[in-house]
């Protein structure tokens, strides 16, 4: 019985229900220190001088440390510059304290080592910091202002780097020369990513051999070990295991490279014992990456039949006080390069302006980049319907890559030479508005405008670039290493698989869906496949999981290991029955087991306990071929041609109240292809808590900081993550368009939810009110903002 | 402060400092991590536990003022071997990813069904304020609890 396209239960999941899983915090070991961080209050200052006598004399202080006692360790690196190794970025990274300044609150410039968690946390308040307080600046097109506060030396005018993509020349003829033009500000408001299980890292140095231990929260341990090893303390790999236990969400926050993390790591050596770090929600806050901030003006033309004819675009996008990991390639390659969606768009330029600004650093976030331009070609194909008096449907399909183009390659080499591997998005299209009922839905709004209730509807007719990888084109884009993925798959004598993979999930499910790839490969049974990740030690490498890549990337080097071993079964017996290896083949029966036979003579068949035995012991007087190794035992490595393409539709329908201005969610409608599926349950699973995260961007989320960079909602009572009865439940419905990218089919479904989202549930408030002229509301369409958006527009004023 | 707290069947006497949060007793003191710290202002619910059979939020809660009272974890709600049929139901419709607020999820709705065996998705929503989740948009956590309260409850 296949196991593919089954709803399988995960097999993870016995341990997450009986509170047995071992988190970060959960593990203790002997001897163990822990340690609180003094952090700045201030966003812009200079460091004075700090005074840690009366912490130090605290009892049960193990010792008290500054920036300065780690001046051997170096800086953390951006190993991914904006536009490739030769396009000026003007960079500035963290260190594990800071030493001379700080650009955010937030920031470490002193840590105390002690017997228990509580004792350091007392003591830190006892450290005297005097500081040198400056002007801030939050706003990132305020920054490159003159006279705005100057943050870095090497970035005049807060500018980290300048990038673009497209052809500005034939966007701007382009627009000169269409029957309208399109203008509209919009702003894609910070966002706190907020995974319940906030970062933390225990490091455990051996002064015999040098090596370090170091459990954290990681999505990428590998990337962490060669980020310790290669940049930050200059030793061999060898020296370096990085383990990640179970981890509570990430959501990209856990990719990178964190200063607590450097930290940890010297003291341990420091102080010759282990040392414990864990994040309160607090400091999650402020010293953990945050995701979008960007300010950008669209133009957007068409003609009078609803064809778009160019899309021009012009970004600030928010860095922070100082560069996370992979800060500055977030807002162009994974946004400029997206932002012909799924549409013909003969003209597209845009311009990023990457800026420093004196607040907390901005790095990737479930979808990064993507979500941010689905917003702008969702919004601005709205506008266009609007500013047209069309149905935003139509202007959808007028413009869509018909599914007869692909592979299709955007407009200007926006994609840089990749191109959208496969897609029907009319087929989606339709399916959705079938769901919905479309057709009774305009009258429905009619009747109830006529009532005095405000209905909407929005559309969002995404595409997505996932699988992210082609190593050779990601260096071109500036990333400084690969993105391939590799995967070990070794068939035990007792008939048990054992894979390995450098991919690392952090609430996905890797352990079933990639279990159930190898159960119908091989024939053998779920239960008898085990997926092991998080701990180089055991692992090949891999880049880690994060932009919908595991399965796409990560799983097709599973695929490629389990060729290798049926081929290697196929030989085999092949020797054994005195055939022609072209003559045996490898076949799963009804029943889902796997066996080695003769074509055409059944009983001259090995099943898979009986060919793994003769691999490992010649069991039962088998041999091997003369020149054959012993044991299944198969590493592979994939580096993909192309990134995957999904695609699909969102609908949300919403009432806005006219009184109070409030949102309610009445239905929610969703069509996604993600390419061929392995486990609907889980890809469903991904799309609803996706859609949760994009409709909270929408409607309720925004970090916020006042004119001093102090963030205002920096905990989880005044920073609005959505709860139960906000949300309603999710009507999902499936096209299955395989990319021909891989042999999987697979394209990817991590970050579906909140790429779609968004803009499905914007446009919904917006049609709303449309009868009021309105024409847009920047985010998050809080209940006082739409309201005075209201009060304005019945009052005859403008949008 | 001496202490001496039923959990999950089984009296334990301890000493504790006055300022020890139930939650830090039960994972530092008792070992029991699987009950989760998700914040620190009381909002997550990651902590819940049962504490004379109404759920509780750990953090909110002196280890001190447990004493005398009978404490459940998450460790305590499978019995012999055999998963509670919230939990079974959080497996059976992936009510959960990764995991995290998960345990504080299934004694908060254990008692939410205690309260009202019988509840709509709207009162299941709102018996739900007090947890947060990050992952699964509460979509399958609502249909987890649906189908427990369907099959006649705990």
């Amino acid at each position: 019985m296949a196991v593919v396209g089954k709803a399988v239960k995960r097999k993870e999941d016995p341990r997450l229900i009986t509170g047995e899983a071992r988190y970060l915090e959960d593990i203790n070991l002997p001897g163990m220190t822990h340690i609180a961080i003094l952090r700045s209050p201030h966003a812009h200052a200079n460091i004075v001088s700090i005074n840690t006598e009366a912490a130090a004399a605290v009892p049960g202080v193990v010792g008290v440390y500054t920036g300065q006692d780690f001046m051997d360790v170096n800086p953390l690196p951006c190993p991914w510059p904006a536009g490739g190794p030769d396009h000026p970025n003007n960079i500035n990274t963290p260190r594990a304290l800071e030493v001379e300044k700080v650009t955010h609150i937030g920031a470490g410039v002193a840590v105390v080592v002690a017997e228990d968690r509580a004792t350091a946390q007392d003591a830190v308040e006892l450290i005297d910091v005097e500081w040198d307080v400056l002007p801030a600046v939050t706003d990132a097109e305020e920054a490159t202002f003159d006279g705005a506060p100057q943050l870095h030396e090497n970035a005049p005018n807060n500018v980290c780097m300048e990038w673009d993509c497209g052809d500005q020349e034939s966007a701007d003829a382009a627009l000169t020369s269409s029957d309208v033009v399109v203008r509209q500000r919009l702003r894609n408001q910070r966002l706190i990513p907020n995974p319940m299980e906030t970062r933390g890292c225990i490091a455990q140095h051996e002064p015999v051999n040098g090596e370090y231990t170091i459990w954290m929260t990681s999505q990428a341990p590998h990337v962490h070990r060669l980020l310790f090893t290669a940049f930050i303390f200059e030793v061999p790999e060898n020296k370096v295991r990085v383990i990640s236990p179970q981890i509570g969400g990430g959501f990209g926050a856990k990719i990178f490279m964190y200063p607590e993390y450097v930290l940890t790591t010297a003291l341990s050596k420091t102080v010759g014992r282990p040392v414990k770090w864990v994040e309160t929600r607090s400091e999650n806050y402020i010293a953990t990456t945050h995701g979008r901030d960007h300010v950008t003006d669209v133009e957007v033309g068409a003609n009078r039949d609803g064809s778009i004819t160019a899309l021009k675009v012009k970004t600030y996008a928010n860095l922070g006080g100082i560069l996370s990991t992979v800060a500055p390639g977030i807002p162009t390659t994974l946004y400029g390069r997206m932002l012909s969606g799924a549409y013909r768009f003969p003209n597209i330029y845009c311009h990023v302006t990457g800026v420093y600004t004196n607040t907390g650093m901005v790095d990737a976030y479930r979808g990064a980049g993507r979500p941010e331009a689905t917003y702008v070609v969702e919004r601005a194909v709205d506008l266009v319907a609007s500013e047209l008096g069309m149905d935003p449907v139509d202007v959808r399909r007028k413009n869509f890559v018909p599914g007869d183009a692909f592979p299709f390659e955007p407009s200007n080499n926006l994609l840089n030479g990749l191109s959208y591997d496969s897609g029907d998005y009319d087929k989606a299209l339709d399916m959705a508005l079938d769901m919905t009922g479309y057709e009774d839905f305009r009258a429905e709004q009619a009747a109830a405008r006529a009532e005095g209730r405000y209905l909407g509807i929005g559309f969002s007719t995404y595409i997505e670039i996932c699988g992210i990888a082609p190593s050779a084109w990601m260096f071109g884009e500036g990333w400084g290493a690969g993105l391939w993925e590799s995967a070990n798959v070794r068939m035990h004598i007792t008939g048990d698989v054992v894979v390995t993979t450098g991919s690392q999930s952090h609430g996905q499910g890797h352990e079933t869906s990639v279990a159930q790839l190898v159960a119908d490969e091989l024939g053998v049974s779920m239960d008898q496949v085990h997926v092991q990740h998080s701990d180089t030690l055991g692992t090949p490498f891999g880049y880690g999981t994060y932009g919908s890549r595991s399965t796409a990337v990560g799983g097709v080097a599973v695929w490629r290991s389990l060729q290798r071993i049926k081929e290697k079964a196929k030989a085999i017996a092949a020797h054994e029955f005195e055939a022609a290896v072209e003559d045996v083949e490898y076949v799963v029966n009804e029943e889902g087991v796997g066996s080695v036979q003769v074509k055409g003579s059944p009983d001259q068949s090995k099943v898979v306990g009986e060919f793994m035995g003769i691999a490992t012991s010649a069991a039962g007087g088998w041999s091997l071929p003369g020149d054959m190794e012993p044991f299944l035992d198969e590493t592979s490595y994939y580096d993909p041609p192309d990134c995957t393409y999904p695609f699909g539709t969102h609908i949300c329908i919403v009432e806005v109240d006219a009184e109070t201005g409030g949102v309610d969610i009445k239905r929610y409608i969703a069509v996604d292809d993600v390419g061929k599926v392995i486990n609907p349950m889980i890809v469903d699973g991904q799309v609803h808590g996706g859609i949760a995260q994009g409709v909270a961007q929408a409607l309720w989320e925004g970090a916020q900081y006042d004119e001093n960079g102090q963030l205002v909602s920096g905990s989880l009572m005044d920073y609005a993550i959505p709860r139960a009865d906000l949300l309603p439940s999710f009507e999902l419905g499936r096209t299955e368009t395989p990319t021909p990218n891989n042999p999987l089919g697979v394209k990817g479904a991590g970050e579906t939810g909140t790429i779609a989202a968004t803009p499905a549930v914007v446009n919904a408030v917006v049609d709303a009110l449309s009868h009021l002229d309105v024409r847009h509301i920047d985010m998050p369409l809080t209940p006082s903002r739409v309201w005075e958006t209201i009060k304005s527009h019945s009052n005859g004023g403008n949008s | 402060m001496k202490i001496s707290v039923n959990v999950n069947g089984c009296t334990r006497e301890s000493d504790v400092e006055a300022r020890t949060l139930l939650v830090n007793y039960l994972r530092d003191e008792l070992g029991l991590t699987g009950t989760k710290i998700g914040c620190d202002t009381s909002q997550c619910g990651a902590c819940t536990v049962h504490m004379d059979g109404k759920a509780l939020k750990s953090c909110t809660c002196l280890a001190v003022q447990a004493d005398g009272c009978d404490v459940t974890t998450i460790e305590g709600l499978a019995q012999n071997g055999d998963l509670h049929p919230m939990q079974q139901s959080f497996w059976d419709n992936h009510g959960l990813q990764c995991g995290f607020c998960t345990p504080g999820m299934i004694m908060a709705t254990t008692a939410l069904l205690t309260d009202n065996p019988n509840p709509d998705e709207d009162e299941i929503r709102h018996g739900l304020e007090g947890n947060l989740c990050r992952c699964t948009g509460y979509h399958n956590i609502v249909k987890a609890v649906a189908a427990v309260a369907q099959a006649g409850g705990d």
